[in-house]
């Protein structure tokens, strides 16, 4: 069965050929810090299970200390310059998009056919990680179609690669750093104390007023830990469950699905939600790293307001 | 009950605020909220690897990065520019909206990792949104080009996350069941995302009513 495992074999290739290409540039002041960088994300990928959870503590406290003190860089070297691209541009023409699609579609295609087909229970792919396994193969085809087709250099995936990962840098890993700091919140007790504050302001009497702290402490809570999956248990926990559902006899199914989508209006702004707010700005190089987030406000806003209206009117009708 | 390991989160906000290194504010804050709970540092630094270490599959999608780059090199962001530009019709704000439908509809059948930053909206999304933006306006301000791109990003955003709960397998609805569960009321996956649904038609109204003004906008922006 092919497993998540090798997907993460596959990563850390890449990350060790970024790692060797990295300390191998001679036009980026820092290429040590780099290939350090890299190189461990590397380790994390092929060994991170034999390490032991202290073990990656270490290997986090060295990317922290990498990144923390300025030692990751760029190269100068342009790889490619806008004339010979708009050159190639005009002589692949529209099949240029053929490998950049076929990424997505080998994803959708083989998770319909590994969902609703026999294929579904061949064994083949690890069930829960279909999806993303299906990318990795998308991944190796469009690689093969383009290396094939476009007959670059045996080493331009990896400089193209790296050239954009090191233009993404420390905020690629800053996703996987914010899911660990949920953890130690978890362990800490963060979630029953902000449970048991949220619980203390319940003004009696009023639904609305209820219906307002639930959604507006999913939304709080969730900017702080950058995930409403780690809020909703401690609302519904202090608010949901007890007092809108158990004290007010509210629709369970409303307050659960519209409470965790207010949630969700929190994630549109805060940049603990590193993955979907900080790195899309890295990769399409903005120069405001809240750039993301200050285009969501708006849309963020309104739309708490109507799931606070729609958790008032269709659950307690 | 202990209040201490909240001052962990006011770590993090200052953090952020001041721009210290994130990696380092999270890393800052973990320890202290940790020993602030009662944890010894050690122990902090062994949360904190094992939770890195079982979340790697975050960080796995960077695998898309060498096909992504070594089409760049050939010009894919250009020929994305030329489609759109000689598309009569295309403007950014449709285009988002045209996005935004097929984001909410892939995530609603359980397809969220097919698109995304790196996938869709740099290669593809981004340069077509900046191309609609330049056939209607000629040469884009600096300023101006940044909101086009970030639009594109926001966009994706907000298609996936009012999309997936409508997909009844996704974590999230599995844990509201859970957490429900756990209490005693009793719900069906079907129930849960069934209510997604209105919440996903308000953030396609609002934001397709934004995307739709961002092109007044832009018009404005440019004369």
């Amino acid at each position: 069965m092919i497993t998540l495992g090798w997907l993460y074999g596959l990563a850390g290739a890449m990350f060790a050929a970024f790692a060797i290409t990295s300390a191998r540039d001679n036009s980026n002041a820092k290429r040590w810090g780099n290939a350090a960088f890299w190189g461990l994300l590397a380790i994390s990928f092929w060994f991170g299970d034999l390490l032991g959870d202290r073990g990656n503590g270490v290997l986090v406290l060295a990317l922290v200390v990498i990144a923390g003190t300025g030692r990751l860089g760029r190269g100068s070297v342009e790889s490619s310059t806008p004339e010979s691209r708009e050159a190639a541009s005009e002589r692949f023409g529209n099949r240029l998009f053929l490998p950049a699609l076929m990424i997505p579609i080998t994803a959708f295609i083989g998770t319909l056919l590994f969902t609703y087909t026999p294929l579904a229970d061949s064994g083949l792919l690890e069930r829960h990680w279909v999806t993303l396994l299906l990318l990795g193969l998308g991944v190796l085809l469009a690689l093969a179609l383009s290396m094939a087709w476009l007959k670059p250099p045996a080493s331009a995936p990896i400089q193209e690669g790296r050239r954009l990962m090191d233009s993404i840098g420390w905020a690629s890993v800053l996703p996987q750093m914010l899911a660990a700091l949920g953890a130690v919140f978890a362990a800490a007790g963060v979630g029953t104390a902000i449970g048991s504050i949220a619980g203390q302001i319940i003004p009696s009497g009023s639904i609305f007023l209820a219906v307002l702290v639930y959604a507006l402490g999913m939304v709080l809570f969730t900017i702080i830990m950058g995930n409403a999956f780690a809020a909703f248990p401690v609302m519904a926990a202090a608010i949901g469950i007890p007092i809108l559902i158990h004290g007010d006899g509210g629709d369970a199914a409303v307050i659960g699905a519209v409470g965790m989508l207010s949630g969700f209006c929190g994630t549109l702004l805060t940049p603990m939600a590193a993955n979907f707010n900080i790195v899309p700005a890295a990769l399409l190089e903005l120069d405001d790293q809240y750039g993301v987030i200050r285009a969501q406000v708006m849309t963020a806003l309104p739309l708490l307001v109507c799931n606070i209206l729609i958790l008032y009117w269709f659950g307690f009708s | 009950m202990t209040y201490l390991p909240l001052l962990g989160i006011l770590l993090v906000v200052a953090g952020f605020a001041l721009r210290f290194n994130p990696l380092l504010v999270v890393f800052v804050a973990a320890i202290a909220t940790g020993v602030l709970g009662g944890l010894s540092p050690l122990d902090v630094l062994g949360t904190l690897g094992k939770a890195f270490n079982d979340n790697r599959y975050v960080s796995v999608v960077w695998i898309v990065l060498p096909v992504i780059g070594l089409l760049e090199r050939y010009g894919l962001q250009e020929r994305a520019r030329t489609l759109i530009g000689r598309m009569h019709g295309a403007t950014t704000g449709r285009l988002l909206l045209a996005y935004l439908v097929a984001r909410q509809a892939l995530s609603a059948v359980g397809l969220t990792s097919v698109a995304g930053p790196a996938q869709t909206v740099r290669p593809l999304v981004a340069p077509m949104a900046e191309a609609a933006a330049e056939r209607q306006h000629g040469e884009l301000e600096h300023e101006t080009r940044e909101k086009v791109r970030a639009m594109s990003a926001a966009t994706d955003n907000v298609g996936l996350f009012f999309g997936e709960d409508i997909f009844v397998a996704v974590g999230s609805i599995l844990l509201i069941q859970g957490v429900m569960q756990s209490d005693g009321v009793m719900l069906t996956p079907l129930q849960l995302s069934l209510w997604a649904i209105p919440p996903a038609i308000c953030a396609f109204v609002i934001h397709g009513f934004r995307l739709l003004r961002f092109d007044r906008r832009l018009g404005k922006r440019v004369s």
